[in-house]
This record gives C-alpha cells, structure tokens and sequence, in this order.
C-alpha cells in the first residue's frame, strides 16, 4: 500500500475513533465515577441530598437502559492526544480526524449543536468552528501507538472555572484558601458533587490546563507526588466540610474527589487553578495502533 | 418535609402557598420550556410571547430534539440548565404573566426571593444532569414557538411524574439556597481559621 493509502486509511480509523468516543462518554459513564456515586449515595444523610443522589442513580441506568445521553449539555468536545514518535500520520492529519470525528458524530446521532462564535453568538457547525474541538497533545519518544481521551465538558460546571495569582508568601495556605471559596462560591451550580480540578504552578494558562488534567483522571486516584497527594486528601476533606451539598441543597457530599496536578513554577509565581468536573464527569479513551486497529477504554 | 404532586398550569394560589422549601414535589401536567434567548427576546425586545403563561411551570432548557414535520419535534434528550443566569426575569414573569413555578439547576440567587414572595411563585430545585431520566417523563412535545430560536424556543411538554423535585425557594420568603450558602460561609470561617 502506498504512503498517502496508508495515511488515508489512518486518518479515517481516527475520525471512526473520535466520533464514537464523543458519543460513548455522553451515553455511559466510567465505573470510578459510577462507583463514587454510589459511595457518595451512602454517606450522605441530608434527606434532600439523597433524594439528588438516588435519582442520579437511577439516571445513570436509564441513560444505559435507553442509550440516551446522561446529560442533555454535549458541551464542548475536549481531546487529549498522546502521540507515539512513530505513529505514521502527523498530528495536522489527526487534528482534522478529531474535528471531522465531532462533526460526524454531531450530525449522525444527532447531538444538540454548542458551538458558536464568541462575539456573535452564531452556530459554528456540528460542535465544530475556530479551534474548536479542543486538542491538547504529548508527544511520545519511541513508541508507535496514538492514545485519545474525548473529556465532553459541559458549561454548567465550566463556567464554574477560577484562578488566583497567589503570591509566593501565601504559600499553600492561600492556595487551599482559594480553592476553599471558589467551591462555596459556586454553591449548586456546577452540579455538584463532582470533581474538583485543581492546577498549581507553571503559569497562568497552564496552572488551568493541568487543573483541566485533573478533572479528567479516574476518580480518586492520587497524585504520585506525596506532597501533591496530601493536598488532595486534606482539599477533599476539607471540600465535604463545608455543607454544600448535592446540587447545592445541603449536604454531607459536596465533591467526589479533589485531584490536583502541579508543575514547577517561577520563584515569584504561585498560580492556583480551579476546574469543575459535574458529577457526570465524562470520559472515554481509545487507542489507535500504527496499523488503525482501535481498542476502546471507558476508564483510562 | 412533605410530599406533593402537584398539575399544572396552577390558577388555584393555595395549591402553591402549601409548598415548603424542602419538600418534594412531583408535577403532572403541562409544562413550558424555554432558557435565555426566549425570555430576552419577551422582555428585552418586547415581544409578547404567542403562549399562556398564567399559572404556569416554567422549565429552564434547550432539549435536544428531531424533527418530525412543519412545526412537529420528536424528543431525543431533554435536561435542565443552570438557572441563575436567568434570575432577573422572575418579577416580570411574576407580575406581567401570572408564571407560578420556575425550575431549574442550581438555584437563584436572593434576589429571587422577594418577588416569588409577593407574586405566590415557587422555584423547583431539579437534578442537573439527569437528562436521561427527565425525558422519560416527557410524554410529548405538544407545540413549538420561535422556531428560529431553536434550540431556545417556547416549548410545551406534557409530562407524567416529573421529578422528584425539591422546593428550592418557597412562596413564603424561604430559600434553602440562601440557607444553605450562609451556613457554609460560616463553616468557611471556622474551616480557614485552622489552616
């Protein structure tokens, strides 16, 4: 087969690969999250906090009885692409697969369309326009595989996004003050409980993206780092603390998890990020090999 | 806390004067959908909506739908979607329109408070993001106005068992938002002062 057949074939197994990964997410939820509900089901005592949460339940096995979507929002289709060194199709060529993959499955389903442009408010396309989907990428050294995890977000929970240029002097204190009222803050609105992302150091934009990473790692796995680790659990403590409650009505529940991601940062810098995930935190992976077999995973 | 199901459109004041904020409500009936550009386009552009309003249910969403035929949509996923945004159209929905329940995610901030006091309006707390559930309750889409809004058009449901539903603000000047959010900001206080 010739070099451009081999691409072509490639890109079309992509394109197969994203399209079905946004619907999948919508529809079926990862086992974590599924299991972290229903933990969350019995802890909770507040008789308005139960009734939220065996009714999320019980919608997340209609959505499956029915293969409908958990929720009605389709948000935005994020992508996170890790891309093996010798994966034969350049990550221009997947771009397009991923943006053709959100449109396909757009129309073919079909999904409500999110997409507008951002001053006039007009429709864009299928859930695609300007830079629209969103593809964040890693490249990875000696390996031929291409990894994509389709993280639909829905506005609900990220309009409920802050950051703080916290200065070093506030030290850890000010960043956990921080995430403290930006969760108290968003009361019910981001549909709670859900996952609390949370991005610290690197700079402005990047504190958000790795609050964004966060969001999207399977629940309560810890971050390797122990420092980062004991933060989460204290943060995810601290968060049920506060009596939010599902969906803001009062509660011993207000956050599945915290997770929090980290980079090193400049010695005057202590950005902190905060990235809500809803408690319908949906994700779906696939993995592509050089030869466009595609294996599917619900909990990467 | 009680229970009640209640059928709207409600002409009967009573029928909402008996809601606490707390209770659980399930709604039978008929219902109307509609979200921002909707109620922009009744109160900012002044356009009288082509839909009775009095004693009405007022669901904030834009369903995902299939068309069927001139006029006719076939349900596919119908949810909820955060209602603050929408806060400042509750007095004249109150007032102008006769609306008697407004629902939505995530609550209303305090302003709502006073003008579903003086109107006997309630705001009913739904589950966000259950979509799947709630368009099982959806018997039907029975009508469809400002298509071109779409997918934020005047819509009538008929619904069966719609909920459950928490009362989220009463008609009587409680709000278990505002409840909720100051015991929290106490707790935060306490929270903060250990760290």
């Amino acid at each position: 087969m010739s070099a451009t057949a081999t691409s072509n074939r490639l890109q079309e197994a992509v394109l197969e690969a994203a399209a079905y990964l946004y619907v999948w997410a919508l529809k079926d939820i990862p086992q974590d999250l599924r299991d972290a509900l229903a933990d969350a089901a019995e802890r909770e005592t507040s008789v308005a906090g139960q009734r939220v949460l065996s009714t999320i339940l019980k919608n997340v096995q209609v959505a499956e009885d029915e293969s409908n979507l958990v929720c009605q929002d389709t948000g935005i289709a994020v992508y996170t692409c890790r891309v093996g060194e010798h994966f034969p199709l350049h990550p221009a060529r997947i771009y397009e697969a991923l943006r053709d993959g959100t449109a396909r499955a757009t129309l073919e389903h079909p999904l409500r369309s999110n997409a507008v442009h951002t001053i006039t408010r007009e429709n864009t396309g299928p859930n695609i326009g300007h830079r629209l989907p969103i593809v964040h990428w890693e490249f990875v050294p000696d390996w031929g595989g291409l990894d994509v995890k389709c993280v639909p977000k829905g506005s609900g929970s990220e309009n409920m996004s802050f950051l703080k240029m916290c200065i070093p002097a506030d030290g850890v204190k000010g960043i956990k003050q921080f995430v403290l009222e930006s969760i108290v803050g968003a009361g019910g609105k981001p549909c709670p409980p859900g996952i609390v992302g949370v991005g610290i150091g690197g700079s402005a934009d990047y504190a958000m993206y790795l609050a964004k990473e966060a969001i999207a790692r399977p629940v309560g796995t810890r971050n390797p780092d122990p420092e980062v680790g004991k933060l989460e659990e204290e943060l995810f403590t601290l968060l049920n603390e506060t009596g939010i409650g599902p969906m803001g009505l009062g509660g011993d529940v207000t956050v599945l998890q915290c997770h929090v991601e980290h980079a090193d940062t400049h010695m005057t810098l202590n950005p902190v990020a905060v990235n809500y995930q809803c408690w319908a935190a949906r994700r779906a992976s696939a993995h592509v090999a050089a030869d466009g077999t595609i294996e599917f995973d619900r909990e990467a | 806390m009680a229970t009640h199901e209640v059928t709207f459109p409600v002409m009967d004041e009573r029928a909402i004067l008996e809601l606490r904020a707390g209770d659980e409500v399930v709604v039978q009936g008929h219902i109307i959908g509609l979200r921002d550009r909707t109620q922009i386009r009744i109160f900012d552009q002044g356009v009288e909506p082509p839909m009775d309003l009095r004693g009405a249910f007022l669901l904030h969403t834009a369903p995902n739908v299939r068309k069927v035929g001139e006029g006719r949509y076939e349900k596919l996923c119908i949810g909820t979607t955060t209602s603050a945004r929408m806060v400042r159209f509750t007095e004249p929905l109150g007032a102008r329109y006769g609306v008697r329940a407004i629902c939505g995610k995530g609550g209303f901030p305090d302003e709502a408070i006073e003008p579903m006091r003086r109107h006997g309006m309630v705001y009913f707390a739904i589950v966000g993001g259950a979509a799947a559930l709630e368009t099982t309750q959806i018997e039907e889409i029975e009508e469809v106005a400002w298509e071109e809004l779409m997918p934020e058009c005047l819509w009538k449901f008929r619904v069966r068992d719609f909920g459950p539903l928490t009362v989220g603000i009463d008609a009587h000047g409680t709000s278990l938002y505002h409840d909720v959010n100051e015991e929290a900001k106490k707790r935060l206080e306490g929270i903060l002062a250990r760290l």
